[in-house]
Formats: structure tokens, C-alpha cells, sequence
């Protein structure tokens, strides 16, 4: 079936299966590889993207569902916040094979938008569900800390 | 890791005709602490010893533009470790490029023209350094000499200075783009005529500017990760990233069981699924599986999500008849008779002294028995490929750590020769040992094939990666040892039991091989006088491969366990009697101990240097507070390991928390590779491979149970999460200007993590963890 969806600010039609998750939809169709695919059961976060701001795995979510909230992938991110985190997690080096960065890098974005300056515990919890085989964590919760200080000064 | 057997089946191209032409050059004898050792010996090592060896040519890996732009080849597999960094820097270090003009472009498989690509065993920096140094090097002289003829002066007055060509005495200078076209028409100079930087003019090799993440020095570490930016903004390409508009989609599915075999297949309902075009059988192999598919049926989709729906729409009959005793394959009983097959001798590997007496008279007898189970390397980026055939040529994209056999076996496959073969690497989401096994790009081959040459991506899911991976070999370590009245170590028995990696390319030999005995097993490096080494038979079910340090993983927590527990019997402080264990520094060729492959490098120029072992454990316990106080319920752990001619100690800090929960307060890592070319990434995989180890220690387990992974997913087969890393990870970086040759980084790390966490549960709870994972145990 026909489905419209709002994506990085542009509006696509897209002829799928209602069930199709997003993620395939962004992938295979709109040809947004950025959102990454690594577990499709929620598990991993390596397909997270934004629905109107908000972090959401789009491996779970059927593409009919979306409705006209608007997505946000890595390659439409644009927030002071997105241009702060992307900017550390470069200068710290933060990727080792860079996979699941997109969706730690949204998921990061997701975070300091709605608490500007997170401790340790807040940056656990909201980044335990972006799993990163190579385990740049250390590095993540670091480039959290310096992204929030250069948003705040 | 290494993949000696995979060699043993290509052709050992021998690189000794290019050495004789080496000779020991002045510039060559001024940076020979970096370079390759000249021996006499027969023996080939290191690089010389790989299928294809080695290529210095500047031809091959530097071009230079008009517009000055340096673009350097680069011809390993990029998995996280860097090499596509770290190797263009060593290369734009000689040459003299400013770092801001230098790209990265990579190879396709083609060993003819680059020499060995399998990227694996901790080998591209040992193996190629040199050789991209004399790339460099050779580049840099050839703009040189253009520039001379150009000025009409001597090439000996003209220098290579950030991206240009100067004339001190005339101050005249022409940048690299202005000289690329003449310096490209000139002769390369034979290497015994190469001048070689000395290490003081380097500008981006070793440089430190401290961790990144050290927010207070505020530092920036040039040169960055070259594919950072384009990681972080979604725009770096990986396996499942390549797309054309008349791609299809494929899913597979694979037989449950090693070995067995398509008896029929019923893909009626699969075909209603909207999107599905048809079903294609891919020929199984059976066993040994080697590099190849292990068969089954595609479904080949429009998209993914609709080759996903047809395959759950498959009715399959499998003949199990195939897969013999693996369809009986149940690990939790093979665990039982691994730990039954223990307690009698097995084959002997090492004998010194009399351990009969030295167990029989001791004062004390100690024993313990360990098991690691089998495990899956999961890479984020499950296995994926897409492949195409035009005009009778096949086209591969795909993420593999070995191009070479990648393209070999889809030649094969494909009754094609190699040369008709392009394999093109694109970036790996992660590796650690999964990828250099392609039977992925197989599958795509056999459906490309399928469908008249149209491009077919084959993606696997999660649940594909976790039921047919290579495992890591599932193990049982028994140990007995006696010691006297004053605790010291008279005798040491070691039973170690595994399934063999050579199982996966010959008939099951039951015993582990040489080389995967000289992962820390034979090499076992203590001074002890009776010392027996065996290895009883463990026949293989399922299809064991390589997984990040492979089977240095068990043997290291076996042995860095029991010393820890030794160390109590004898009612000593750990470190101190680790340290004794030891015993003095010393260099230990590895052939007195029976081991013959020493990563494939000269035992003479790597030898097991105990001095460096006893260093990175004094690091370690300084920076860590060893021996300070402790509040009840909290405690420090160590090990210490060699492996891929490196040198790891890790102490913990951890304290059992409310309801059983671990607190991981901090890791202390001292690592000692020799020469670092880019300390900040050999930070940051000593950092990640510390976490792998913590999960490893902690969660990490792939069960069987008739012959099938009972593990689906990431909610069961669980991997490490953000809460799981230390609060504090410091890694401690040694003896960066030793004289020791260049070691290995992306495994040497992990080993001893899971002993040190297990030795610092310890002594945080008294409970000695000898099963992996730890799981409830603490809890229970």
C-alpha cells in the first residue's frame, strides 16, 4: 500500500507492506543507510532514529504507525545539540568500527535534549539500550560530558 | 585471529628473493629496531611467511594529484582497530604529507598487487609498517629527485617539508601536487638506497597527546580516526550499505544442525508473501565446512522485510541423518564428558621434571577445573553481502577480513577464475574473528548466479548470526599442582580440552593444533620445576572458528586463575607470588616449550620476555593502589597475559553490591606492544576489549541442545551494555620506546580480563568463580 511519511523535513510516498518496520522502509526504500540494522527486536539500538524528537527503534515499528509525526535520521539531524555530540564523539574518537554509532549518536541527542547536563547513572540509563560490540562506552559517557559543557557555555 | 590453516591451503608465495635484494643497507641498519630482522635462517617469519607476503612498492599504495591530494592505498580490512588510520599515517609520516591533504582509498582483494590482506591475528601494524614506510619513504625520494632535475641541482640539497619540496640554499620550494606528474615518470629507488626518516622528524607515528577523553587537557588528538566524521554523520559505507536500483533481497535459511541437509522444501505460503519472487537452494557442503555456506534455501525478496516474512513462511524437511552425532549435541553433557575425559591423561605437549613426585611429595595439593562455554562474536553488522555478475565477471561487496579468500572461494564457487573476481571491502561493523570466515559472500555469489547476474544482497538476521556462526570453542582446564611447606610451586599439571579450529577444514582431529596450543598454552611461562602440559581429545559438533584472542581466552583464565589460587593456598599476597611464579626477567625462545609458531614471528626477534611481563604487572598494581585498604565486601583482582607477541596486566576494582549485583569501580590495564604507531587507538582497543572481557567473564554463553544454539537474540544471548563498563577505565601504555619489535593490539587485550575480574570477585566475596560465565553465581 501507499504510505506517506515525513523524513529529515521532506515528504516521501513509499509503496509497502503496512507492516513493514521503519526500518526497512528507510533502508531498502529511501535508501537512508545511516539507520543501521542490528538485532530488528529492539534490542540494540543500532536503528534509532527520532519521531518528532523523541529516540524510537525503528526496527519495531510498523511504517503505517508512524502517522504524520516526523522522522529524524542521522543524516537530518540538526540541533545544537546534534552538531555538539557529533562534534565530540569525532575529537574523542569515539567510533572504533562506527556501526551502531548512528543510533548512539541519537540516542545521545535524545538525551542531553531532555537533560541538558546527565551524571554518570543518567547517561547509563539512557544509553543501556544501544548495545556497541567494540564497547566504546567509556568514550560515550565522555563525549556526553563534553557535549553537555559546550552546550552550556 | 590467525589463520594458519587457511594459508596452509593457499599457496606460501615465498618473499625470500626480495629480502636477499634487501641486504642490510645504511638506512636500513639505522631503523632496524623497526624493521625487518635479516636472518639467514630457513624459516620464514612474520610477513615473509604470509601467502603473498609483502609489497613495498610507492606505486602501489601512493598516488599524489595535481591539486596535491595524497591518496594512500590501504589494503587491510578496517573493523574498529584503526589500520585505516593508523597505516596512512605511517605512510604520510614518511612521505612528509600534511595530514589535511592525505585520504584513504581501499583496495579491492588482490594479493598479487598488494601482498597479504587477511586481516587477522593482530598482524597489519607488525606486518606492514615497514614495508608502508618504505613506500613512504620511496614516494618522498622520488619528488625529491624531480624537484633536483627541475632546479637543476643535486637531489641530495632538496627536501621533502610538510607537502613541499625545498631548496634551502636557493629557498625555492614546489608543493607535492606541482612535482606528482615528473616524480611519477621516475624509477623508484632500490631499498637498499632508501633513507629512512629518523624516528625524531616523525610528526604524526607515536604521536600522544594523551586520551582523548581527558576533558581537562582539553587535547585533540591529531591525526583523528580518518572515517570519524563520516561514521558519525551516517555517511560511511558498510556491507549492508551498498545498494543498486535492480537489487534484490535475500535472507537464507540454514540447515539447525552442523552438517545436515535439504531433504524438501514446501515455499507454497512463503510465495504469498507480497514482495517474494522465488526460493533458491543453496547447496549445503557439509563437513568439514571450511569457508563454505552451509546451504539451505533462499527466499529472494523485493526488500528485506519481505524475504524475512517469506522465510518464517517455509516448511522445510531436514535430513539430520547427515549431520551424524552433532544432531545429539547437547553442550551442558559435553561439558560432563569434557570434565570426565580431564581426569585421565591425554597427549603430551610438555614434560619437564618429574611431576608424579612433585605432586605426590608436596606439602599441599591444590585442583581446580574451569569451563568456558562456547561463544558468538556478534558483531553489530551481522555477516551481509551483495554480489553481481556482468559480462562473465563477478562483482563481491562485502565486509570480510580475509579479501583473499573471499574472493578464491567465490571464484570457486562460481567456476570462475580469480581474476574474473572483484572483491570489494567495504568498512566492517565489527569483526573480531566472524568475518574472516566469508561464506556469506558465497551465498550472495550462489544467488547472483541464480538470477542471470542481477545484484543480490544476502543480509543475515540476528538470529541467523547467532545459529551459524564459526563458535568460539567451548573448553574445560583442569589443573593440579603441589607446592611445598613454603608455599612455592614444585609441580604444575595442565589438562586443557577444546574442540579443534582444524576440525572446520580436515577431518575432526580431536586435539587442539600447534597453533592453537601456542595460544598461551605450551608458551605457559612460569618457573616451576615439574611442569606436564596435555591436551585430552574433544571432538567438534559445530563449526569452530576464530573469535577475538581464540584460545587464549580459555587458557588464560585457567592459568591466571589458579596461580591466584595457588597464591592463596600458599597463603601469599597474589601479586608477589605471581611475580615468583614468573620468576626472573628473561628472554624464553618458545621452541625450548615445544612451540614452534609464535604467531608466526621470529622466536629470536619475539621471544617470551618475562621482564616485560613482570613490568606491565608492577604498572598495573601501582596505578591501581594494589595492596591498599579495602572496606569489607571489596577487593582488587590481577592477571597478566602474552599473546600476539604483547604484554597485558589488568588489575580490577570491584565490590559486590546490594542483591548479588557487581560493581565494577574501576580497570587498570598495562599494555606493552612494543612500538606504538597510534597510541590513542591502542587505548581505545585495550578500553573496548576490556569491556568484551567483562562480558565475556560476566554473560556471554551460546548453549546447545540437539545440535541447535538456543540462543536467539540479543535478550539471550546477552553482550555488554554501558552499565556494564567501569567507572574508570585507565589503560597505561609501556615502554613506548623500547627496542622490542612491533607487537599486536586488537587481541593481546582481552585475555586477561575475565581472570583479573574473576580473581577480584575473589576477593571482594571469597567466591571463586571457575565456570563462565559468572551469570547468577554470585546471587545464588
Amino acid at each position: 500500500m501507499s504510505i506517506t511519511l515525513k523524513v529529515n523535513g521532506k515528504t516521501h510516498s513509499v509503496d509497502v507492506d503496512a507492516d513493514t518496520p521503519l526500518l526497512w522502509v528507510l533502508r531498502d526504500e529511501l535508501r537512508l543507510t545511516g539507520t543501521k540494522y542490528g538485532c530488528g527486536i529492539s534490542q540494540c539500538g543500532a536503528c534509532t532514529v527520532h519521531l518528532d524528537g523523541s529516540p524510537t527503534r525503528s526496527c519495531v515499528l510498523p511504517v503505517q504507525s508512524v502517522g504524520d509525526r516526523s522522522v529524524t535520521t542521522i543524516e537530518g539531524l540538526e540541533s545544537p545539540a546534534a552538531a555538539a555530540v557529533q562534534k565530540a564523539w569525532a575529537e574523542m574518537d569515539v567510533p572504533q568500527c562506527g556501526y551502531c554509532q548512528s543510533g548512539q549518536v541519537m540516542s545521545a541527542v535524545g538525551l542531553l535534549e531532555q537533560t541538558p547536563q546527565p551524571d554518570d547513572d543518567a547517561i547509563d540509563g539512557a544509553m543501556r539500550g544501544n548495545v556497541c560490540r567494540c564497547a566504546t562506552y567509556q568514550r560515550i559517557r565522555a563525549a556526553i560530558h563534553r557535549a553537555a559543557g559546550e552546550l552550556e557555555a | 585471529m590467525n589463520t594458519p590453516v587457511d594459508d596452509l591451503l593457499l599457496a606460501n608465495v615465498s618473499r625470500r628473493h626480495f629480502l636477499k635484494g634487501l641486504a642490510a643497507g645504511s638506512a636500513l641498519v639505522l631503523a632496524a629496531r623497526w624493521d625487518l630482522a635479516l636472518g639467514e635462517e630457513e624459516k620464514e617469519y612474520g610477513a615473509d611467511a604470509m601467502p603473498h607476503g609483502w609489497v613495498d612498492d610507492p606505486n602501489v599504495f601512493i598516488r599524489i594529484d595535481a591539486d596535491g591530494t595524497v591518496t594512500v592505498t590501504n589494503h587491510r580490512a578496517e573493523m574498529g582497530q584503526g589500520i585505516r588510520t593508523s597505516l596512512v599515517m605511517v605512510a604520510a609520516d614518511e612521505l612528509g604529507a600534511d595530514w589535511d591533504r592525505v585520504r584513504v582509498e581501499q583496495a579491492p582483494a588482490d594479493q598479487e598487487k598488494y601482498g597479504n590482506q587477511n586481516t587477522d591475528g593482530s598482524r597489519s601494524m607488525r606486518h606492514w609498517f615497514a614495508p608502508i614506510r618504505r613506500a613512504g619513504a620511496a614516494a618522498r625520494m622520488m619528488l625529491e629527485r624531480a624537484a633536483a632535475e627541475r632546479w637543476g641541482v643535486p637531489a641530495s640539497e632538496c627536501h621533502a617539508r610538510v607537502h613541499a619540496v625545498v631548496h634551502a640554499a636557493s629557498g625555492r620550494e614546489l608543493g607535492f601536487g606541482d612535482l606528482a606528474a615528473a616524480a611519477r615518470e621516475l624509477s623508484v629507488p632500490p631499498r637498499e638506497r632508501l633513507e629512512l626518516k629518523p624516528q625524531s622528524e616523525w610528526r604524526y607515528i607515536g604521536e600522544d597527546a594523551g586520551p582523548a577523553y581527558d576533558v581537562k587537557r582539553g587535547s585533540v588528538v591529531r591525526p583523528k580516526a580518518i572515517d570519524g566524521e563520516d561514521i558519525v554523520t551516517g555517511q560511511a559505507v558498510y556491507g549492508a550499505d551498498v545498494a543498486f536500483e535492480d537489487m534484490l533481497y535475500a535472507v537464507v535459511a540454514r540447515p539447525p544442525v552442523y552438517g545436515a541437509m535439504l531433504r524438501s522444501v514446501d515455499d507454497g505460503e512463503a510465495l504469498k508473501v507480497p514482495g517474494v519472487l522465488r526460493t533458491v537452494e543453496i547447496d549445503g557442503t557439509g563437513q568439514p565446512a571450511g569457508f563454505k555456506p552451509l546451504g539451505g534455501v533462499a527466499v529472494v525478496a523485493e526488500n528485506t522485510w519481505a524475504a524475512i516474512q517469506g522465510r518464517k513462511a517455509l516448511k522445510i524437511d531436514w535430513n539430520l541423518e547427515s549431520a551424524g552425532d552433532n544432531a545429539a549435541y547437547d553442550s551442558k553433557a559435553y561439558r560432563k564428558q569434557l570434565q570426565q575425559t580431564a581426569r585421565a591423561p591425554g597427549k603430551v605437549i610438555r614434560d619437564e621434571g618429574d611431576i608424579e613426585s612433585a605432586l605426590a611429595d608436596a606439602a599441599e595439593r591444590v585442583s581446580a577445573t574451569y569451563y568456558m562455554p562456547h561463544m558468538a562474536q556478534a558483531p553489530m553488522e551481522p555477516p551481509v553481502a551483495v554480489a553481481r555478475i556482468v559480462n562473465g565477471r563477478a562483482e563481491v561487496w562485502a565486509p570480510v577480513q580475509n579479501p583473499g579468500a573471499t574472493r578464491s572461494g567465490v571464484a570457486k564457487r562460481l567456476g570462475l577464475e580469480p581474476e574474473d573476481v572483484t572483491v570489494n571491502v567495504t568498512l566492517l561493523g565489527g569483526g573480531f574473528g566472524r568475518k574472516s570466515k566469508p561464506d556469506f559472500a558465497q551465498e550472495a555469489a550462489s544467488l547472483t548466479k541464480a538470477f542471470d547476474g542481477r545484484p543480490v544482497r544476502v543480509q543475515w538476521t540476528r538470529d541467523d548470526d547467532l545459529h551459524h556462526t564459526y563458535f568460539h570453542a567451548v573448553s574445560v582446564d583442569r589443573l593440579e599442582a603441589g607446592l611445598d611447606a613454603d608455599g612455592r610451586a614444585l609441580g604444575w599439571r595442565h589438562r586443557t580440552l577444546s574442540p579443534s579450529i582444524g576440525s572446520l577444514f580436515a577431518p575432526d582431529p580431536e586435539h587442539i593444533a600447534p597453533f592453537e596450543l601456542g595460544q598461551g598454552f605450551n608458551t605457559m611461562p612460569f618457573d616451576i620445576p615439574a611442569i606436564r602440559l596435555e591436551n585430552p581429545e574433544a571432538p567438534a559438533h559445530v563449526r569452530i572458528g576464530w573469535f577475538r584472542s581464540v584460545y587464549n581466552l580459555p587458557h588464560a583464565f585457567a592459568i591466571q586463575s589458579f596461580a591466584a589460587e595457588l597464591a592463596e593456598a600458599a597463603g601469599r599476597d597474589h601479586r608477589d607470588y605471581l611475580l615468583e611464579l614468573l620468576g626472573p626477567s628473561r628472554e624464553i625462545d618458545p621452541r625450548t616449550f615445544g612451540d614452534q609458531w609464535n604467531y608466526g614471528e621470529n622466536p629470536e626477534r619475539y621471544p617470551i620476555d618475562i621482564g616485560r611481563m613482570r613490568a606491565v604487572i608492577e604498572k598495573a598494581t601501582a596505578e591501581a593502589g594494589w595492596g591498599r585498604d579495602l572496606p569489607k565486601g571489596r577487593g582488587l583482582g590481577l592477571a597478566v597475559h602474552n599473546s600476539f607477541v604483547s604484554y597485558t596486566a589488568v588489575v580490577f576494582d570491584v565490590e559486590l553490591g546490594d542483591g548479588g549485583g557487581l560493581i565494577i569501580h574501576s580497570a587498570d590495564i598495562a599494555f606493552d606492544c612494543g612500538p606504538q604507531v597510534n597510541p590513542e587507538r591502542i587505548r581505545a582497543q585495550l578500553e573496548g576489549a576490556c569491556v568484551m572481557g567483562i562480558g565475556i567473564a560476566m554473560q556471554s554463553e551460546i548453549t546447545f541442545s540437539e545440535g541447535r544454539v538456543q540462543q536467539d537474540n540479543f535478550h539471550q544471548y546477552l553482550v555488554p551494555r554501558i552499565d556494564r563498563a567501569p567507572r574508570e577505565t585507565r589503560v597505561h601504555l609501556i615502554n613506548p620506546d623500547s627496542e622490542a619489535a612491533i607487537g599486536g593490539v586488537g587481541e593481546p587485550g582481552l585475555p586477561p580480563v575475565a581472570p583479573a575480574l574473576c580473581n577480584a570477585i575473589h576477593a571482594a566475596t571469597g567466591r571463586r568463580i571457575r565456570r563462565l560465565p559468572v551469570g547468577d553465581q554470585l546471587s545464588a
